[in-house]
């Protein structure tokens, strides 16, 4: 029996090796690389210049309003558009799990925002909100140039977020739904609980471990926001986000220092979004639940 | 009870119209914007009037948007092909085996899948430019596949557990050796979960934008979302406006279609991976 386990636990080692190696390798090693640079002056255009200059690289970047401006918007664009995710997302669902009619087209074609490519989806909705080719203004009888300004650009992006992503959170809340007891709702309907009581007595308590992972999942995407920005201001009229400015730090002004110190503090964010919400799913359910 | 159920039913098939249309709006609007002449670019119609598919011979005439599209199809497959084969492997032995450290390698699996892409740009450009790996096809099937790979696992692993293992056991009883019993019952039976598996990480490589734009440069390797991206447009006084839509009709249909499909499988697969863990 010893030998048995012990040759289970070689092959599961071996069978897992592969692709463990392969994640570590390429997150592993350039977050550690990352954090070395980071500590360095290192510009691929002066690279002669190179030398260790302890923690400057992360004074200069936590002590330029760049970073703090794009901080903020990327906050702004997160909570915005997994605010709304959420209830969007809730309403799909139950739409999925209610709907008599046509209940196989709207799965079907809610998928299509998660098939279109995000550059794609992020140029549909450029041109669609564009003054000269678009149909928005002409719809809603408006003179407005969207992408120029910082609070209607922050619309356009949310917007096109929410588009492309609520399909995703939709169906990560419509399998929590599927796993609701449906006796117990039928019970509380019996006793004469409203739909609203059933709602948020029975239902919401019930999702609540769903909804946090939906939440995780999708606030993780919305702080690494990228392409979208990118593609609809390019970061103009302050819509930069954190992910923008590493990228150009790092590929546009090739200043590897700088860029890498940018890049630890994401990774940073990230991780603290990560240890919050775990803190949340490991809270006992009943104590929000049971009001 | 009948009248209040009706006007539910009611209100959720409006519901489902007003759906319907919003997840189709932005496609219908970039195969139209593909379809119009330069000329009525700017009419501000939502249909095009007079259709064209003079975009599309364009980007096709083109040598950039091709090259593209070639990397795109060869770059996701190869990276699906590897990420699923390693995948398959991990997840038979963190569902089947018992081996310590099972537990680390799935924490290790999620933490990778929420590890965000744009702190790894800046090492591995500096280091793929080293070691010759900057613009090539691997330099980008790798990084897809550190992120692929925490997809791959999550979905199949859900996958395997809901496999009834037995069968493989009683065939083995009754002679199969175990490599038998694995070739015709189980492969059989995870077909379509790998499969599943495989639509989701095509799907992820054929998305990447951050990872396309910053370590290619050239046609050798720059993938459709990159190209788009930087299109100019066949001279400086015409906007791209026509080809960038062309092109994305060509780069969204094979994807839509494939989604839609299959789409049964690939809800299950996405709550599988997400909700089940």
């Amino acid at each position: 029996m010893t030998g048995r386990s012990r040759a289970e636990r070689r092959l599961g080692w071996l069978l897992c090796a592969p692709a463990v190696l392969a994640m570590l390798l390429v997150t592993g090693y350039p977050i550690l690389n990352a954090f070395w640079l980071s500590l360095h002056r290192f510009d691929l255009r002066f690279p002669e210049q190179s030398q260790f200059v302890g923690l400057a690289n992360y004074a200069s970047v936590l002590g330029s309003e760049v970073w703090w401006r794009a901080l903020s918007n990327t906050l702004i664009i997160t909570l915005g558009s997994v605010g709304l995710e959420l209830v969007l997302g809730f309403a799909l669902a139950l739409l999925m799990f209610k709907a008599t009619m046509g209940r196989r087209t709207i799965r079907t074609v809610i998928l299509i925002p998660y098939a279109m490519i995000t550059v794609v989806a992020a140029l549909a909705w450029k041109f669609a909100f564009d003054p000269t080719t678009g149909f928005v203004n002409a719809l809603l009888n408006l003179d407005q140039a969207w992408l120029s300004e910082r609070w209607s650009a922050f619309f356009v992006i949310i917007f096109s977020e929410i588009w492309k992503t609520t399909p995703f959170m939709a169906l990560l809340l419509l399998a929590g739904l599927t796993l609701i007891p449906q006796d117990l709702l039928k019970a509380a309907r019996v006793d004469g609980a409203t739909a609203r009581q059933r709602f948020v007595k029975i239902t919401l308590p019930l999702m609540k471990p769903t909804i946090l992972v939906a939440l995780l999942f999708r606030t993780l995407d919305a702080f690494r926001i990228f392409d979208t920005v990118y593609i609809q201001t390019r970061g103009a009229a302050d819509t930069e986000t954190v992910s923008i400015v590493g990228y150009n730090v790092l590929i546009a002004r090739l200043n590897l220092g700088l860029g890498s110190a940018v890049s630890v503090l994401i990774f940073l964010g990230v991780l603290l979004i990560a240890l919050l919400f775990i803190k949340g799913f490991s809270a006992p359910l009943t104590r929000s639940g049971g009001q | 009870m009948t009248l209040r159920n009706r006007r539910e039913d009611f209100f959720w098939s409006v519901f489902g119209a007003a759906v319907v249309a919003y997840a189709l709006i932005p496609v219908a609007w970039i195969v139209s914007l593909s379809l119009k002449r330069p000329a009525d670019l700017n009419d501000r119609r939502f249909f095009p009037s007079p259709v064209t598919f003079d975009n599309y011979r364009a980007i096709f005439a083109d040598a950039q948007f091709p090259a593209a599209l070639w990397n795109s199809f060869g770059i996701a497959l190869i990276a699906t092909a590897l990420s699923i084969v390693l995948a398959l492997f991990a997840a038979y032995a963190v569902v089947r085996l018992d081996f310590p450290g099972k537990k680390l390698v799935l924490g290790g699996v999620l933490a990778v899948s929420m590890f965000p892409p744009v702190s790894l740009i800046g090492p591995l450009f500096n280091l793929w430019r080293t070691v010759g790996l900057y613009d090539t096809w691997a330099g980008l099937i790798i990084p897809y596949m550190t992120f692929t790979l925490p997809l791959a696992i999550w979905t199949l692993s859900a996958f395997f557990r809901e496999l009834p293992w037995d069968l493989d056991k009683a065939a083995r009883i009754d002679g199969a050796t175990p490599f038998q019993a694995f070739v015709h019952i189980i492969v059989p039976l995870a077909a379509p979960g790998v499969f599943t598996a495989a639509i989701l990480v095509f799907i992820f490589a054929w998305n990447d934008f951050l990872f396309a734009t910053s370590l290619t440069s050239t046609n050798a390797a720059r993938t459709v979302p990159a190209a788009i991206a930087f299109f100019t447009g066949s001279s400086q006084f015409e906007q791209p406006t026509g080809s960038i839509a062309a092109a994305s009709v060509v780069v969204t249909l094979p994807v839509v279609v494939i989604v839609l499909l299959f789409q049964k499988r690939i809800v299950a697969g996405l709550t599988a991976g997400a909700v089940k863990g």
